[in-house]
């Protein structure tokens, strides 16, 4: 698959090959790739925490928003986990901390489809529900990971994300099979967000480097089990699936819609005023 | 320190009994269950303490609680390291713990309950429901319903009963 510039070129074998050290004309070492993984994984976390903080304070009923807020909770946590291994795994010196505050859009690694804005409380729930019904089934996966901290990372974040997705599986469920407004609003969002759904399940080199190296699945091979899970609550909520097959990607090599910077402007504000700045 | 007597682990636990845990202050962090380990290296006391839930903020706060209990007692040599696997669970806590929980007003965890995320077969029974037998912790009923997956903390959801109509948190299984 060709890759971008900005993302490392693996070639399969020298990917294998231990003890490479990263150049850029000769192509990505498995170190480098399984970093820049690692920074996929943790800023998926990263920016649907965020987003899904936004609704602090703003949430149709407090019981939600409570919910809400727990939820981004939990997606930060698991953010300093995979984030903090790969500080680790560089060797740089970055921690977690830095690799949040101190990049900018084209270093990101998340997919699209968890900064799309919040939209209406279905549309945040439908984002929600998307992410969760592949993140499980992503955990479930790492922990049969090659490396032993991935496994017991994602074995971690597992127990947390089955109940993310038993609540966004249920008021996906319920708002979709609700009234007419509110089957009205789910299957606008599911028409809105389903383009974003397929980067999920796209590999580049750098897939392939740490598939090569057994550290993570090949996200292909999670695709049917997620189709199983979503169609099986889609049609539970009465919704239809969009037909069209046009997929946006690109948020995994860096390359990012407008909505991310404005999420890192107000993220970073900070550390971009005031560097380093601690309390 | 050559000469120094160090102290038995048994009441190095003893003193980690009596730490609370900072958001649920009637149960303490050895009922919570999150000490893994506790250790002489040479001189330098280890303790080794899992997360309850990767994001949930008490967990700084009772890093600094075990260190400050412990140099309290005279402990000069220490290091606290945090051990993810095996994944903290609410199986962890222990009887006594359970009933302090309830008696302060939180519903503790039913065993083999976590959620487990596999959906198929029963997302047509899933939407509003709970499968759970919750007692009310205040007038004891069962006749309880759930409000919301998540209640005051990450490790709560929020429960209703339908008899004395008190809204309660349960601590729920992970």
């Amino acid at each position: 698959m060709p890759s971008l510039t900005d993302v490392m070129t693996a070639d399969a074998d020298l990917a294998r090959a231990p003890g490479i050290r990263s150049m850029a004309a000769m192509g990505a070492a498995p170190a480098d790739a399984f970093v820049d993984w690692l920074c996929r994984m943790g800023d998926n976390c990263l920016v649907l925490g965020h987003r899904v903080s936004e609704w602090c304070g703003h949430s149709p009923v407090l019981e939600e928003d409570i919910a809400l807020a727990n939820t981004a909770l939990d997606l930060i946590g698991q953010t300093q986990l995979w984030l903090g291994l790969a500080g680790e795994v560089e060797g740089k010196g970055r921690t977690a901390d830095n690799l949040a505050y101190r990049r900018d859009v084209a270093q990101f690694r998340n997919v699209l489809l968890v900064e799309r804005p919040n939209g209406d409380f279905g549309q945040t729930l439908m984002r929600q529900f998307l992410f969760d019904a592949w993140a499980m089934e992503m955990l479930r996966a790492l922990q049969a990971s090659s490396d032993k901290r991935v496994a017991e990372i994602a074995a971690k974040a597992a127990k947390e994300v089955a109940y993310h997705l038993e609540r966004s599986a249920d008021l996906v469920i319920r708002l979709g099979d609700g009234t007419e407004e509110s089957r009205a609003r789910m299957q606008k969002a599911l028409n809105v967000l389903w383009p974003y759904a397929g980067e999920l399940f796209m590999a580049d080199a750098v897939d392939e480097a740490v598939v090569a190296a057994g550290i993570a699945p090949d996200p292909a091979s999670l695709k049917a089990a997620w189709d199983r899970t979503v169609s099986e609550v889609l049609a539970e909520a009465t919704l239809v699936l969009p037909e069209g097959t046009f997929q946006h990607k690109g948020g995994k090599q860096g390359r990012h819609t407008e909505a991310l910077g404005f999420i890192l402007a107000d993220m970073q504000f900070l550390q971009r005023a005031y560097p380093g700045g601690t309390w | 320190m050559g000469n120094a007597v160090l102290p038995d682990i048994q009441i190095v636990r003893h003193w980690l009994s009596q730490v609370p845990d900072p958001e649920i202050p009637v149960i303490s962090l050895t009922d919570l269950g999150i000490i893994r380990g506790v250790e002489w290296q040479g001189d330098t006391l280890v303790v080794t303490v899992t997360p309850t839930y990767s994001g949930c903020p008490a967990t700084s706060v009772i890093n600094m609680d075990i260190e400050a209990a412990l140099r309290a007692k005279g402990i000069e040599k220490l290091r606290l390291e945090r051990q993810l696997s095996p994944p903290w669970t609410t199986d962890w806590i222990t009887p006594e713990g359970r009933e302090k929980l309830r008696v302060y007003g939180i519903a503790p965890p039913v065993d083999g309950t976590a959620a487990d995320g596999r959906l198929a077969g029963r997302v047509a029974r899933l939407a509003g429901t709970s499968n759970l037998t919750i007692a009310c912790p205040r007038c004891g009923s069962t006749k309880t319903e759930k409000i919301s997956q998540f209640g005051s903390t990450p490790c709560k959801a929020s429960y209703r009963c339908t008899d004395c109509l008190e809204p309660f948190d349960y601590f729920k299984c992970i």
